[in-house]
C-alpha cells in the first residue's frame, strides 16, 4: 500500500517547514452495513507518529471521522539534516511506516 | 394515553411533508449534544474553556460530507514556554463525536494542523487548543453537508 | 430519498419545452473540474494531496511486477510507461482488429494479462486493475482526448450516442436530458455536470475511493432507477466510447477528485 509523503529535501536552519502525508487506508467505521444488514466491522488507523532523528515530533490519535486514505499535514522547524519516519498503526494489527530526508543547512 | 391510529398518522405525515423520512432505530445513530459534552470533557476535564486563540478553516458549505477538508490554527509563538500542546476536534452528529487529537510541542514553528473529515450531516465542528499553561481554547464552525454521506449502498 | 425527490422534481424541470437534446458545441465543452467549488480543485491540484496518486503509485509497483505463468512483467513489452503509454489512454476505448469491437483500458489490460502474462484477469473494480489503469492513464494527463476518430468504430460511437439519447428507468430519464439540457443547474445541492469523462479513473469523495466510468455510468442508472448493465457490456462500453468521442480535445486529468 502507497504512501505519499511531502518533506521539503532542503531547508534553511530554523525554518518552519510543512510535512504532508497521505496513506492508503479505507477508514472503514465500523457504523455502516451491508445490503444485508451485517455491521461492517470498524477498520481504521488509530495512530499516527512522525519522528525526526528519533524525537516525537508529531502524534495524532485518529477516529472514525477521519476520511479514507487519511491525509495530514502539519509543521515543525527543520533543526537539522536527517531523517523523519512516519508510522500508521490501526486496527487488525494494521502498521505501516515511510520515512522522507531532509538537508538542513 | 395509547396513540390511535389517527394521530399516528398525522404525525407520520407531519414528518414526511417536513422532509425527512421517519426511521425506527433502537440505539442512537448519531453524536448527541450530551455525547459531545462528554467527549469535551473528556479532554478539558472541569477547566474553563475559553473562546478565540483557534482558527478552524473549513468549508461553510461541503460538495460531500466523505472527505471535508479542515485546518485548524492556533495563534501562539510556539516558544518553550508558550506554545500548544494539543488540539482536539469534535463534531456534533456523527455516530461518534470525536474527530482527532493532534499533539504538538515547541518545535513544532506553527501551530496548524490539516486533515480530511467525515461529516453525516449539517452540523457544528469545535475545535479545541490545550496551550502549555494548561488554558483551553476553542471556536465552533456550522457546516452545511448538500449530499449526506455513504449515498451509494455497499457493493 | 431527498435525493429521489429532487431527481423527481428535476423529471418536471425537464420534461419543459427545452425537452430536445441538443449536442454540447465544442466551445462550450468543461471539464467536470469547472463544475467543483475550490477545496476540492486543490486536491485535484495537488499531487501530493491528490488521494488519486495513491493508486497511480501502486500502478507503478505493478507495471514492473513480473505475473502469470509468463512471468512478464507489463515493462518487459512495454518498457517505461512514461514514454510507452503517453497519450495511449487519451484514445481510448479503442478498436481491436481481432475482437472487431472496442475495447477499454480495463479489457486492454486484462486481454494483455490473458494473452501475453498467461495470468488471471483482474475484476473489474479491484484495486490492481484501477491501480493499473490509473497509472496508465496518467501518462496522458494533460492530453487532449481523441478517442473514436477511428472510422472503424463510427457504429459503436452511434450505438453509444443512441444509448445516450434514449430515455430509461422508472423515471424515464435519458443521460442527455441532465447532461445536455440542464448542465450548470443542480440536483439535491450538487451542480449537473456535462458527463465529460476526461479524469477515469477518478477519485470520488462519495465512494472515497478511485473508479471507474463504468462505476459512475451504473450508478447514474442506478439513480434514475434503471438496470445497470453489468460491467464490460457492450452497452457501457459503447456510452464509454461516446462519452470519450464527445469529450475530443478536451485534456485528460486522471487522476481526478470528484465530489
Amino acid at each position: 500500500m502507497a504512501a505519499l509523503i511531502n518533506v521539503p529535501a532542503k531547508a534553511k536552519r530554523g525554518d518552519i517547514i510543512e510535512i504532508r502525508t497521505l496513506t492508503s487506508h479505507i477508514m472503514e467505521t465500523g457504523f455502516r452495513h451491508t445490503a444485508d444488514g451485517k455491521l461492517v466491522p470498524r477498520d481504521i488507523i488509530t495512530s499516527f507518529t512522525c519522528r525526526y532523528n528519533g524525537t516525537e515530533i508529531f502524534r495524532a490519535d485518529l477516529f472514525p471521522a477521519i476520511a479514507a486514505n487519511p491525509y495530514l499535514s502539519f509543521f515543525t522547524v527543520a533543526k537539522e539534516s536527517g531523517k523523519f519516519e512516519f508510522e500508521w498503526i490501526g486496527d487488525n494489527g494494521y502498521s505501516s511506516t515511510a520515512s522522507a530526508s531532509i538537508t538542513v543547512e | 394515553m395509547p396513540t390511535t391510529r389517527r394521530q399516528f398518522l398525522s404525525l407520520a405525515g407531519g414528518v414526511t411533508a417536513a422532509g425527512t423520512v421517519p426511521i425506527v432505530t433502537l440505539r442512537p445513530l448519531e453524536a448527541t449534544p450530551a455525547m459531545l459534552n462528554t467527549a469535551i470533557r473528556n479532554v478539558v476535564g472541569e477547566a474553563q474553556i475559553r473562546t478565540g486563540r483557534v482558527k478552524l478553516d473549513i468549508p461553510p458549505l461541503v460538495e460531500n460530507g466523505n472527505t471535508v477538508p479542515m485546518t485548524v490554527s492556533v495563534a501562539s509563538p510556539m516558544t518553550a514556554d508558550d506554545y500548544v500542546k494539543s488540539i482536539h476536534v469534535f463534531n456534533e452528529k456523527n455516530p461518534q463525536p470525536n474527530i482527532g487529537n493532534f499533539y504538538l510541542n515547541p518545535f513544532s514553528g506553527r501551530a496548524q494542523v490539516s486533515t480530511r473529515i467525515r461529516l453525516a450531516d449539517t452540523q457544528k465542528v469545535v475545535a479545541i487548543a490545550r496551550l502549555s499553561d494548561d488554558t483551553f481554547w476553542q471556536v465552533m464552525a456550522d457546516v452545511v453537508v448538500t449530499l449526506a454521506a455513504c449515498t451509494e449502498e455497499m457493493n | 430519498m431527498i435525493v429521489w425527490r429532487a431527481i423527481a422534481a428535476a423529471i418536471l424541470l425537464v420534461t419543459g419545452p427545452a425537452l430536445l437534446a441538443g449536442e454540447i458545441p465544442p466551445d462550450a465543452r468543461r471539464s467536470g473540474y469547472s463544475f467543483m467549488g475550490p477545496d476540492t480543485r486543490a486536491m485535484q491540484d495537488d499531487d501530493t494531496s491528490n488521494p488519486g496518486m495513491l493508486f497511480v503509485l501502486d500502478g507503478e509497483a505493478l507495471w514492473g511486477k513480473k505475473m502469470g505463468d509468463a512471468g512478464k512483467a507489463c515493462a518487459d513489452c512495454h518498457g517505461d510507461a512514461r514514454s510507452s503509454m503517453r497519450s495511449v489512454a487519451a484514445r481510448y476505448p479503442a478498436f481491436d482488429k481481432t475482437l472487431a469491437r472496442p475495447v477499454t483500458l480495463d479489457q486492454r489490460i486484462n486481454l494483455c494479462r490473458a494473452n501475453h502474462q498467461q495470468a488471471t484477469p483482474l475484476p473489474y473494480e479491484s484495486r490492481d486493475l484501477l491501480a493499473l489503469s490509473a497509472y496508465v492513464a496518467h501518462q496522458s494527463r494533460g492530453i487532449p482526448i481523441t478517442a473514436g476518430d477511428d472510422p472503424q468504430l463510427k457504429p459503436f460511437v452511434d450505438q453509444g450516442r443512441d444509448l445516450f439519447m434514449q430515455r430509461e428507468g422508472q423515471l424515464n430519464l435519458a443521460c442527455t436530458n441532465c447532461h445536455d439540457d440542464n448542465f450548470d443547474k443542480r440536483l439535491a445541492g450538487a451542480p449537473v455536470t456535462q458527463a465529460q469523462p476526461t479524469g477515469y479513473p477518478l477519485y470520488r469523495l462519495e465512494w472515497q475511493t478511485l473508479g471507474s466510468i463504468e462505476r459512475r455510468l451504473r450508478s447514474c442508472m442506478s439513480g434514475v432507477r434503471a438496470q445497470a448493465y453489468d460491467y464490460g457490456s457492450p452497452e457501457l462500453v459503447a456510452l464509454e466510447l461516446y462519452l470519450m468521442s464527445r469529450a475530443r480535445g478536451l485534456p485528460m486529468e486522471t487522476p481526478a477528485v470528484r465530489p
